[in-house]
């Protein structure tokens, strides 16, 4: 198993996502002799785990049963121990995209955060890219480097323990693309432009508040980047049911001859499959701002 | 690709190379080729000083048609500390304040005045430029600019620029995949270099140019089509290497069942000189082929038969037959060999699917994706993701709702996307007027095992049954 290439079997060491049921779960490390407490019982790593395909149903001792799952960049950014806010999918795809992120790409990124965004693009990156990212935070710098070694893909990071606005990503002239995602992204544009190719590349900047937009966008003006565009992505999700509509009772256009005693019963009611919204949905993430440095 | 120290030769334009052409928010796909005129945006000019030139240089359309790289000078010089107004309350829009005539105008342009001293043009013959305030300024200077610019940009193409012409030239031709719903798909379906991928879309080969782009010419992808061959204009707009196309598969839907069922045959049993033999084999394709081929070669047959009777003793007429029946034996050969490819070509296909351990599906098409997805979702490994997108909503939910009867798939969701640009500038900072409506619906999930566990006792129940905690009178 590693974060970037599939493998068919389960083996010590891996890192699986045990499936509970709907929007349920959570991952496991496995290891010989480990046991796994869920819901439905007791997971034993090496009789239901080590050497079953990914993808089987595993029955738990209380009788209830899970699936074993592949680990992705997506599940993975589902299960996560947070240590900071982290971003979600959408929001990664459309980053992913617009950088133009690709194998082969290097990429610096600040700050790693709890890794949600870096071990996405390491799928996307690997096997030939690397990735260069920055954390001013020591523990999460640390928790971070750990984390990509145990999911196998830490050949194609660096991770840096620094302030990127002061010290910059550690790297000049190799990025394809820069990712910020930090409190004051213009005072890191500088940085960003040094450590992106001289021949060109993209930046991104997450941003939750407009007021940061506006400085960043200031700031790549400046420094000379075009194609400047500031955008935001949400997911609506659609819930299906089925759903019984009653149908009014107008009563009949017939003239009543006899007086009946008992009333026709009228129960008629249509079934309709459809989608409802959930109560509540994501409505803000952060803004996320394009450009792409011009060949010099 | 890692780049080589200061070897810039990657990062430049070459010959035959395929771009993208940039005005703007407009983008056009073209293949550099000297001395050809290309049109863009109602001008044309020839690509001829591209080459040459790095990637993302911009470029002014000169007389002539030709291309001259623009010089980053410094711009916006023109909106000096002048005059301006405070508010709009005296200005009149009665369509006359702008004293050059279209015909004025035009004759700048055949004067060869550049796009920037046009514009300065219109500002000092309009009399009310110098009472609209600053922001109003800029933003009549911008939107002259727009129009009268002739500049060009030319781009390494690539999924975003792509994905984002597409939509904005040629949706129908996409099913309306806007490009963000596209991000959502590649991301979704852990598209990453090494895997298998089975790739249906009706998108002009866009999606499967996408999905190949991430693959970055590792592992393989197999594009099921459907009729009589795989659309791939979308995909060779990316300008791949020759390379990547080595993993690329195709495999017509018409053999799905059979392939399904174990019942297709692509070995040609009957290696005959006589390309008319029909080989006593299953497979539809050969024999279909091998019966085409029978009835081109009949018609040219007869026909010159007819010919030859008639002047049977002629030495020029026996020389010409001879030539005729090379030519004939020739095509045949030809014939044969193009057929052979297909077949291995169809081997190829199937070997790669047979196996049923796919790491990746993704749908995009105009057919209804119920069949389609319950039809190619055989070919996946357990624990692999699958993405399908439609531009309407009901056809997905046929699809969620069959899948939950069937089993064999978790973590349904049908969910669509929903994309706002802003407009950033000092005091005017705004969401964009004007938004996109729709950009279609996608059903994404993660295929699990059908089988039964070995041990412990088997319910009937999935764990999404034990999920349902209804708050309204609905059935779930």
């Amino acid at each position: 198993m590693s974060f970037v290439e599939y493998s068919e079997f389960i083996q010590e060491g891996d890192v699986a996502i045990i499936f509970l049921g709907h929007d349920s779960m959570m991952p496991v490390k496995v290891q010989q002799g480990a046991q796994t407490q869920t819901r439905y019982g007791v997971i034993r790593h090496s009789k239901d785990l080590i050497g079953q395909r990914f993808g089987t149903k595993v029955t738990c001792s209380k009788g209830g049963w899970v699936y074993v799952l592949h680990p992705t960049p997506e599940l993975w950014t589902l299960n996560l121990p947070h240590r900071t806010q982290i971003l979600y999918t959408t929001d990664i795809a459309n980053i992913t995209m617009m950088l133009e992120l690709k194998p082969g790409s290097v990429v610096c990124e600040s700050g790693t955060g709890s890794g949600s965004l870096s071990h996405a693009i390491l799928r996307t990156i690997a096997p030939t890219g690397h990735l260069h990212t920055v954390e001013f935070h020591q523990q999460r710098a640390e928790k971070a480097a750990e984390e990509f070694r145990e999911h196998r893909v830490g050949h194609l990071v660096t991770v840096r323990n620094q302030d990127v606005c002061k010290e910059g990503f550690g790297v000049t002239g190799v990025a394809d693309a820069v990712f910020l995602d930090i409190p004051s992204p213009w005072e890191a544009v500088k940085h960003a432009k040094n450590a992106m190719k001289r021949q060109g590349g993209r930046v991104c900047s997450f941003s939750p508040c407009i007021e940061q937009v506006q400085k960043t966008v200031e700031a790549l003006a400046d420094e000379g980047f075009q194609e400047i565009s500031t955008l935001e992505v949400l997911l609506r999700v659609h819930d299906v049911r089925s759903i019984t509509l009653p149908l009014p009772d107008f009563g009949s256009d017939q003239p009543l001859e006899t007086p009946t005693d008992t009333p026709v019963p009228s129960n008629a009611s249509v079934l309709c499959k459809t989608t409802t919204p959930p109560r509540d949905m994501a409505g803000h993430t952060g803004y996320l701002t394009f450009a792409t440095k011009p060949s010099v | 690709m890692a780049d080589n120290g200061d070897n810039d030769s990657q990062h430049r334009v070459n010959e035959g190379d395929y771009v993208v052409l940039k005005r703007g928010d407009i983008y056009k796909a073209v293949q550099i080729q000297k001395k050809k005129k290309t049109v863009f945006e109602k001008q044309w000019f020839f690509l001829d000083n591209a080459v040459g030139e790095l990637y993302g240089t911009t470029f002014e359309v000169v007389t002539g048609g030709t291309l001259q790289p623009r010089k980053p000078k410094c711009v916006e010089s023109s909106a000096d500390a002048k005059e301006a107004g405070t508010d709009n309350r005296n200005i009149l829009d009665d369509g006359k304040s702008q004293k050059l005539t279209r015909d004025d105008i035009e004759t700048l342009k055949e004067q060869g005045l550049k796009g920037q001293e046009i514009v300065q043009q219109l500002i000092e013959n309009s009399t009310t430029f110098r009472d609209k305030t600053e922001f109003a300024q800029e933003k009549y200077i911008k939107k002259k600019k727009k129009k009268y610019e002739n500049s060009v940009m030319v781009l390494r193409p690539s999924c975003r620029v792509l994905a984002m012409m597409y939509h904005g030239r040629e949706p129908g031709k996409i099913c309306h995949l806007r490009y963000d719903t596209l991000a959502q798909m590649l991301t979704l379906g852990n598209i990453h270099a090494g895997s298998k991928v089975l790739v249906f879309e009706t998108c002009a080969g866009l999606v499967l140019g996408a999905v190949m782009e991430r693959m970055g010419g590792y592992g393989s992808v197999v594009q099921m089509y459907p009729g009589g061959g795989p659309v791939r204009a979308g995909m060779e707009s990316f300008g791949f290497p020759s390379h990547f196309h080595d993993t690329l598969h195709e495999f017509p839907i018409c053999h799905v069942n059979a392939l399904l069922a174990g019942a297709l045959d692509t070995e040609a049993k009957d290696k005959d000189a006589d390309s008319g033999q029909a080989n006593g084999d299953k497979s539809n394709l050969t024999q279909t082929d091998s019966e085409k081929a029978e009835s081109k070669e009949c018609s040219p047959d007869t026909e010159d038969q007819c010919m030859e009777t008639s002047t049977s003793t002629d030495p020029a007429a026996d020389k010409e037959r001879e030539e005729r029946e090379k030519l004939r034996e020739i095509r045949g050969q030809e014939k044969k060999v193009k057929m052979e490819e297909k077949r291995k070509k169809l081997a190829a296909a199937a070997a790669v699917l047979e196996g049923r351990n796919a790491d990746g599906l993704v749908i995009a098409s105009r057919f209804h994706p119920c069949p389609v997805l319950l039809g190619l979702i055989k070919f996946l490994a357990p624990s692999r993701p699958f993405v399908v997108y439609s531009q309407y909503k009901e056809p997905l939910i046929e699809c969620y709702t069959k899948l939950r009867e069937q089993g064999g798939a978790v973590s349904l969701r049908l969910t669509d996307s929903w994309i706002r640009h802003y407009q950033v500038l000092p005091n005017r900072t705004h969401p964009v007027l004007l938004m996109s409506g729709g950009g279609g619906y996608l059903l994404s999930g993660t295929t699990v095992s059908t089988d039964t566990p070995k041990m412990g006792p088997t319910r009937g129940e999935e764990p999404a049954a034990k999920r349902l905690k209804l708050t309204e009178t609905t059935e779930g």
